[in-house]
């Protein structure tokens, strides 16, 4: 079946038909999924589709955080599809990360057939129902004719606005009915209205603010990049003068390089930004929710601050800390105004001296640099693999990380110079993202290098994917930092629970099992080790040199690595270590 | 902590009820009472939602329920300015001896019997939740058999109405 851009308005064809059609017109190139019972009918004309390529995964929560990695990575929407109940209920995981990190994906469900619904069906599960508070909204179809305008909705939510996770659950019956395609459809949604344009007069006080201010701070998060205001942000930080900190979701939303760059704030941040928010007069908060990770015990957080919050989800601003400038608007639009508001002040005389405050966070910069030791029992150094895959892969390079220790010191020891060049699961935490996330973005960007970077823990949870890689063509990279253990969990025991190490060893150091060079080998991937840091740049580069087959290097690396610099979970940005027994200290009157 | 109503102006479609009540319970608000019915356009419900929170937890609570996609407005109503009602009824122990008593006390609150036994009437009664209160300790002595109560249903006082576009009731649909 030939699907024509703009098919007859009266064409007949069946729900599944219509289903297909409808996301060609959305445009979406690529749906990552597993066919089943219920979602069958649709597989049929998705077989003959010529502008929708599907990849088949080997687990739906590979679908799921495929989708995620090739929208975070394109900016696009990405899609996913899986049959009904466990089909559906695998994709909960994804979704809630999704969710969690405003990433605008569609997930597409086949149901039972309408009769069938609540009756205990086989494979009957009722996503909507259990997907309700981790998606932005979602949508069981009951007559064929909605199809395209529900689709269309589906795309819309998930990309306007605070992106999100968006489902569609469509029952057999309505996939194998007649109905009639037309596009486009006609969108009702009366109680959906994001505000993008920011309210003039808050802007102006964030201006001026910022010229009143002795120690403001620009606190920037994922929104910055959803919004693609990077280069918006960089000619408001240069024009203000003031420090940037970039949140663990907003990585690359403003070049690492740059000297008004102080790095990460929160749990593992670097002293400096952390510093910059507890000692600032001033934060102006762009596209970031102030997290538990970010604020640490929220009582003592910035005590000195003046709030300007902007946001695109109004229920952010003042959900956390109280924001004495409420702005609600897309990043790209506030950071464009403030600039214009900014530029005003400026050309009235008013102007900050942050000289002193530069003094002050020059003097933590540079006696609190983020560093590592090398490890006392001469194995190798987790951070140093890490650094130098940045240094040898370069900037250009998309890095997609797993959730643990790996992935602090991926956040922390690359530099990201470009947007949507580091993809991670911030807020839920989803061990095993990596590799499936990698492998969307590497779908979605071919010509660019993707490395997923996982840790042993996360890659034995997701690893089967590279199987779907090694098939479809997709040649991604894969770093397993194998320290042999859980590796974050093992740094709390060795912290807060007496280095009683319950149920952290994963054994892949002693027994090596899984071997993760014959795993890579099985699953239809060049496998690489290297245990030496004499190694490590061949190694790298050797990997570098593979094209046309998925990679996984087995780093072997030291358990006793451990992140710093760290706010323990609870306590206080003011009680950050630099490094284990090592608190900052700062002269009494510095602040 | 005190008492807000909202009016919530929702499209009629299946499950709005859930994602209203679930959006409740997992942010941790609560609801002191809930009331869904159809309004004058067949499209729109409205739900009368009666929370037990304060000041910030408020503005949060709108905020949420905004996001909710087939939320299409939320007015809160100030009882100084709404009509607020609610309706119980109540099936009340009675004999020969308490029956007139009963009865009388039922006059009193403009209440209506509704259903009668040998050994018990049923009363409905509307009205707010103070007089319901106080019907209830009036026939409490006689002994209550059954109870049930709605939630509460608002309406502002005044000519205009919620779904006009210049509300003069206090909108907490606050764009900060």
């Amino acid at each position: 079946m030939n699907a024509p851009a703009t098919p007859p308005a009266h064409e007949s064809v069946t729900g599944a038909q219509s289903l297909v059609r409808s996301l060609e017109a959305v445009g979406a190139e690529v749906v990552f999924g597993i066919p089943g019972g219920a979602i069958l009918p649709a597989y049929d004309p998705l077989y003959d589709a010529e502008h929708v390529r599907h990849i088949l995964v080997r687990h739906e929560q590979g679908a799921g955080h495929a989708a995620e990695g090739y929208a975070q990575a394109t900016g696009k929407v990405g899609v996913c599809m899986a049959t009904s109940g466990p089909g559906a209920t695998n994709l909960v995981t994804p979704i809630a990360d999704a969710y969690m990190d405003s990433v605008p994906i569609v997930a597409i469900t086949g149901q039972v057939g309408t009769p069938m619904i609540g009756t205990d069906a086989f494979q009957e599960a009722d996503i909507c129902g259990i997907t309700l508070p981790i998606t932005k909204h979602n949508f069981l179809v009951k007559h064929a004719e909605e199809i395209p305008q529900i689709i269309a909705e589906a795309f819309h939510l998930a990309s306007t606005g605070r992106p999100g996770p968006v489902l569609v659950d469509l029952p057999k019956d309505i996939l194998q009915a007649r109905t009639r395609f037309s596009w486009p459809p006609q969108l009702a949604l009366p109680g959906y209205r994001p505000t993008v344009h920011p309210h003039g007069k808050q802007v102006r006080e964030a201006a001026r603010l910022l010229t009143t201010a002795k120690r403001p701070v620009l606190y920037v998060g994922g929104g910055v990049l959803k919004s693609r205001a990077s280069a918006e942000l960089k000619v408001l930080a240069e024009l203000s003068g003031a420090p940037v900190i970039t949140t663990l979701m907003a990585r690359g939303a403003f070049p690492d390089s740059h000297p008004q760059h102080l790095g990460m704030p929160g749990m593992h941040g670097s002293v400096a930004a952390v510093t910059s928010l507890q000692k600032a007069d001033l934060i102006i908060a762009l596209g970031a929710r102030f997290d538990d990770r970010v604020t640490g015990n929220l009582d003592s957080f910035a005590p000195y601050a003046t709030i300007v919050h902007a946001d695109i989800d109004p229920a952010e601003i003042s959900k956390n800390r109280t924001a004495d400038v409420p702005i609600v608007g897309d990043a790209r639009e506030v950071i464009a105004e403030l600039v214009v508001a900014l530029q005003a002040e400026h050309q009235a005389g008013h102007r900050a001296d942050l000289e002193p405050w530069w003094a002050l966070l020059n003097q933590t910069r540079e006696k609190y640099p983020l560093g590592y030791d090398e490890q006392a029992d001469g194995t190798l150094a987790p951070q140093y693999v890490i650094e130098r895959l940045g240094k040898i892969s370069g900037p250009e390079t998309i890095f997609a990380a797993g959730v643990g220790q790996h992935q602090m010191w991926a956040s922390q020891f690359i530099s990201y110079e470009n947007p949507n060049t580091w993809l991670n699961s911030g807020g839920a935490g989803t061990m095993g993202y990596a590799v499936p996330a990698a492998m969307g973005a590497k779908v979605g960007k071919p010509d660019t290098t993707v490395w997923a970077i996982d840790g042993d823990g996360c890659f034995q949870m997701t690893n089967q994917e590279l199987a779907t890689c090694a098939l479809e063509g997709i040649p991604i990279k894969v770093a397993v930092i194998n320290n042999g253990n859980l590796g974050m969990v093992r740094q709390w025991q060795t912290l807060f629970y007496e280095q009683r190490y319950s149920n952290t060893d994963l054994k892949t150091h002693k027994q090596r099992v899984p071997d993760f060079v014959k795993l890579a080998d099985a699953l239809g991937c060049v496998g690489l080790r290297c245990e030496t840091a004499g190694d490590v740049d061949a190694t790298i580069e050797k990997a570098m040199e593979i094209n046309d087959q998925p990679v996984v290097i087995d780093f072997v690396v030291g358990k006793d690595a451990m992140v710093w610099p760290m706010v323990a979970a609870g306590t206080s940005n003011d009680d950050i270590m630099a490094a284990r027994d090592v608190r900052p200290v700062w002269g009494e009157d510095q602040v | 902590m005190s008492k807000h109503t909202l009016s919530v102006l929702v499209e009629n479609k299946p499950g709005v009820l859930a994602r209203v009540s679930g959006l409740f319970s997992r942010r941790g608000f609560n609801i002191h009472s809930l009331a869904v019915g159809p309004t004058e356009h067949p499209d729109i419900s409205r739900m009368t939602v009666v929370v037990t929170v304060e000041g910030l937890a408020l503005e949060q609570v709108t905020k949420q329920l905004n996001k909710l996609v087939n939320v299409i407005k939320i007015v809160e109503l100030d009882t100084s300015v709404s009509v607020q009602r609610e309706l119980m009824l109540c099936k009340v122990r009675t004999d020969p001896q308490t029956r007139s008593h009963v009865l009388e006390t039922v006059e009193l609150f403009r209440a209506h019997v509704v259903d009668v036994s040998t050994d018990s009437i049923t009363v409905e009664a509307t009205g707010t939740a103070e007089k319901l209160e106080a019907l209830v300790r009036v026939l409490e002595p006689f002994g209550i058999k059954e109870l049930v109560q709605s939630g509460m249903v608002a309406i502002g006082r005044g000519p205009r109405s919620i779904a006009a576009p210049s509300v003069a009731l206090r909108s907490v649909e606050r764009s900060a």
